[in-house]
């Protein structure tokens, strides 16, 4: 991304918007893309998507478990508990 | 908040139980990283069957030295990083030999804007047309489901920093990427998954 002082386009604007989320841009840079969000609807849906994504991934939760699986690991908890040198 | 889905017994509770011999308490713990701990031990290792081995040798360390566990880090800090150990130790990719291009462009998105850089064809909101809970439900199955389609490192990544909330700088010691690398990824892995979603709600499909 080139530091100048043209505006931004929506193609490089979408390029900066996980990193404006993350906090992560150079104040510069902010400015540029915020300059831009503020006349560009699209690029503001894009920004909000964007934001809907990371919110929802963080109450995905974890994948369902196979039942073998947690047993498997259950019953290697149960061993260590009760021979707790030997077992494992 | 990123990663409250685990509800209101802590980790470092359970651990306790655990400690005390309480099995149920061990299988919630399970239960809650097993998933995540295989999706990472992906990021080392070739294959789906080494992966749950990598992840079933965390949790018997998770064992011998929880009693240890001093809580100067998060517990899932701490998990992960016994994870990496193990499966640093046997993983077959050669992961410092990653390469991140800054330059390249997302993919399939670079066709939805005109010559100058405009879009042709613009995002259409997520909540538009149905009922804003329902498209919410909605969203949250078809994110999870394009996480688990990304491919690695973007997956493992994504998995830490979005689902697991850990910091870009403890993805990047997890996963040894400097952390302009973990932002690249991060970003290039968010964008799939929202093109995911779009894509889904757009076209009708499941």
């Amino acid at each position: 991304m080139k530091l100048t002082a043209h505006p931004l386009v929506c193609r490089d604007a979408v390029e900066l918007v996980s990193d404006y989320l993350e906090g992560a841009l150079p104040r510069r840079q902010r400015r540029r893309l915020e300059r831009h969000l503020a006349g560009c609807p699209h690029c503001s849906t894009y920004l909000e998507q964007m934001r809907q994504t990371i919110a929802a991934s963080g109450s995905v939760g974890p994948d369902d478990l196979a039942p073998e699986a947690l047993d498997d690991l259950v019953e290697l908890f149960r061993r260590f508990r009760d021979t707790p040198d030997e077992s494992l | 908040m990123v990663g409250d889905y685990h509800g209101a017994v802590t980790d470092v509770e359970l651990l306790e139980r655990m400690l005390a011999g309480d099995e149920r308490a061990f299988a919630q713990l399970v239960t809650r990283y097993n998933s995540t701990l295989i999706r990472v031990a992906r990021y080392y290792v070739a294959s789906d069957a080494t992966a749950e081995d990598v992840a079933q040798e965390t949790w018997v360390a998770v064992l011998r030295g929880a009693a240890n566990f001093e809580g100067r880090s998060s517990f899932k800090t701490w998990l992960f990083h016994i994870l990496a150990n193990r499966a640093r130790s046997i993983g077959t990719r050669e992961h410092r030999m990653i390469v991140v291009d800054p330059t390249d462009r997302s993919g399939a998105l670079a066709q939805r804007f005109d010559e100058g850089g405009t879009w042709s064809e613009p995002p259409v909101p997520f909540t538009d047309a149905i009922d804003e809970a329902m498209v919410n439900e909605r969203i949250l199955r078809l994110v999870r489901e394009a996480i688990a389609r990304l491919p690695e490192p973007h997956q493992a990544v994504v998995t830490l920093r979005d689902v697991e909330g850990l910091s870009t700088k403890e993805v990047s010691d997890l996963l040894e990427l400097s952390e302009a690398n973990v932002r690249v990824i991060l970003h290039r892995g968010r964008t799939r998954v929202r093109a995911d979603v779009e894509s889904s709600l757009q076209g009708g499909g499941a």
